[in-house]
């Protein structure tokens, strides 16, 4: 079990049957009294963050989670398969899990995948990936601003937003967290 | 992202990238501000060369940090000034003491087969007992496990007494102290919390504990109900009251749920009085009300600044509060620290009727300077040491 001096940003812990990570912490003492630890859970499953005041001597459980860097391999239908490149142990994961960046995976990228009770629940993938684009408008020349976007597909399936320059063909560095353009790359 | 090559500067910056040749040179350490559309300025924190080894970036700091602790010592020279007007003598009570407070949440640190003050409060206590009417300090306390934006377990703890007074007198020195030291920091009677300002100028608004529950928590605190009725009260109130059975812990929870966001919200400073007895283990009960305290609270844009007793002065009941407390200790598995008797002596041979508060001169200093945490008006706090 966890004591309230244990608590710090990441530490996985159960509550109500479902796994949280803090996110967020605070020691407040009011009035003279009972000294607590207003802490921000998020919800490792839906994402959603609950507040809570865990007051000192109160435990906390440990989740069983855990996270392992994966390689993505290929899709199989609706699901999607991961390799562990230490163990060469495979998962199928289903597109739920997954959830909306399914269209950045492209093959052999590294993510780190969660696992809650030995089953994997949730992907991350890596912060920034270096995709070809398959096809956007021609582009611009002149402007280099990069101030105005147009839409881009690019080899993973996603569509972006990129700089009027950017032609089909070019490969890009994308932020994962944001689906947004970052720079053009040399191969 | 900053890169340097020759005496060029190249800092990438969200707006792009910008080259600077500084008129002097800057070196590792330096500080350097970059306003879109202007100069960077490069800032030495420490540019003489007094210091063993000038380009150590231990002896750099940032502007802020020391703009905090030039905040801190305006605030410190006012509150002297403050005392030094009201004829009170400075007093500087020891800071390793045989026996420190007993109060149930404040956690003491050991030092040799003594301890560290948590307050100067009993040493206070006998000088007012000793024949002086009206003392202050700055003393340094020390309070183990406590650490957060406004806690430290070191801090500069403010405490002045006023014999043959009540709490009035005190609520008005409060009332004077905060609104010269934000004249004397902001040149207006307004503290800084975050972006926003807090009125302070006199009078302060005044709430009881009883009247903030009933608004804020919809409870209607009696002070006198059993801690399982209290746990009724809070589920009631929508207040899942978790594992907590003690009546403190209920009452605290139920303060940080509703009372203290409350209180944040507030664009004014507010006293809070009439507590609860069992929480004012060193203060008077209403004569007329015994299940409530003659103590206060002052509140400013949320924080707590200050705790004010109309103090005990009965020797017996002192003890048996301090037997209570020991008692209360043992049984949550807490240390159990000694009664301290030469105070209880100073007690038993006259402690005039009197007021007195404990106001915490980092957080003064924190709503002077509008900083969200100690670390910014502090020498050096935390993982800082």
């Amino acid at each position: 079990m966890y004591e309230t001096s244990d608590i710090r940003k990441g530490l996985k812990v159960l509550m109500d049957g479902n796994p949280f990570t803090v996110v967020e912490f605070q020691f407040v003492k009011p009035g003279k009294g009972t000294a607590f630890t207003r802490t921000k859970f998020k919800n490792l499953l839906t994402g959603g963050v609950v507040e809570k005041n865990i007051r000192s001597g109160e435990k906390l459980e440990p989740a069983n989670v855990e996270e392992r860097a994966m390689q993505y391999l290929y899709k199989e239908g609706e699901d999607f398969v991961f390799m562990d490149g230490a163990s060469y142990e495979q998962v199928t994961i289903v597109a739920e899990t997954i959830g909306k960046d399914h269209d950045l995976l492209m093959d052999n990228l590294e993510c780190t995948v969660l696992f809650f009770n030995d089953r994997a629940v949730g992907i991350t993938l890596p912060n920034f990936i270096f995709a070809h684009v398959t096809a956007t408008e021609p582009g611009a020349r002149g402007d280099s601003t990069g101030n105005v976007l147009k839409p881009a597909t690019i080899e993973t399936g996603a569509e972006i937003g990129v700089p009027l320059f950017i032609n089909e063909g070019d490969f890009l560095k994308i932020d994962t967290r944001t689906r947004s353009y970052v720079e053009r790359q040399k191969e | 992202m900053l890169a340097r090559d020759a005496d060029v500067l190249r800092l990438r910056t969200a707006e792009g990238e910008v080259s600077y040749s500084p008129a002097g040179s800057a070196s590792p350490g330096d500080w350097i501000t970059v306003v879109p559309g202007q100069e960077p300025q490069i800032s030495l924190a420490f540019s003489g060369g007094d210091y063993p080894d000038p380009s150590s970036e231990v002896f750099r700091l940032p502007q802020a940090r020391l703009d905090g602790l030039r905040v801190r010592a305006r605030v410190l020279a006012e509150i002297r000034r403050y005392f030094a007007e009201q004829d009170f003598l400075e007093v500087e009570p020891p800071t390793w003491v045989r026996s420190p407070g007993l109060e149930l949440h404040i956690q003491a640190l050991r030092a040799e087969d003594g301890y560290l003050i948590t307050s100067p409060e009993f040493a206070m206590k006998r000088l007012l007992a000793g024949g002086l009417q009206r003392i202050y300090a700055t003393a340094r306390c020390f309070r183990s496990e406590e650490e957060g934006p406004q806690h430290a377990l070191e801090f500069t703890m403010l405490e002045w007494y006023r014999a043959f007074a009540c709490l009035e007198e005190i609520i008005g020195d409060t009332e004077a102290i905060v609104s010269r030291c934000m004249m004397a920091v902001r040149g207006r009677a307004e503290a800084l919390v975050g972006n926003r300002a807090i009125d302070v100028s006199p009078p302060w608004q005044r709430l009881s504990v009883r009247e903030a529950f009933a608004r804020w928590a919809k409870i209607d605190l009696l002070a006198s109900e059993s801690a399982d009725e209290l746990r009724t009260k809070l589920v009631t109130a929508g207040i899942a009251p978790g594992t907590a059975t003690a009546w403190d812990d209920l009452f605290y929870l139920a303060f940080l749920e509703r009372i203290e966001p409350a209180l944040a919200e507030l664009d004014h400073a507010l006293v809070l009085y009439d507590w609860p007895a069992p929480l004012a283990a060193l203060a008077r009960r209403k004569p007329d009300a015994p299940h409530w305290a003659l103590r206060f609270e002052a509140y400013v844009g949320g924080i707590e600044l200050a705790n004010a007793f109309d103090e005990l002065t009965d020797a017996e009941e002192q003890r048996a509060r301090f037997r209570a407390e020991q008692d209360e200790r043992r049984a949550r598995g807490l240390p159990v620290y000694p009664i301290d008797e030469k105070f209880l002596a100073a007690l038993r041979e006259g402690l005039p009727p009197c007021a007195g508060i404990a106001l915490g001169v980092d957080r003064l200093a924190m709503l002077a300077h509008g900083a969200e945490e100690l670390r910014q008006i502090a020498a050096f706090v935390g993982d800082e040491l």
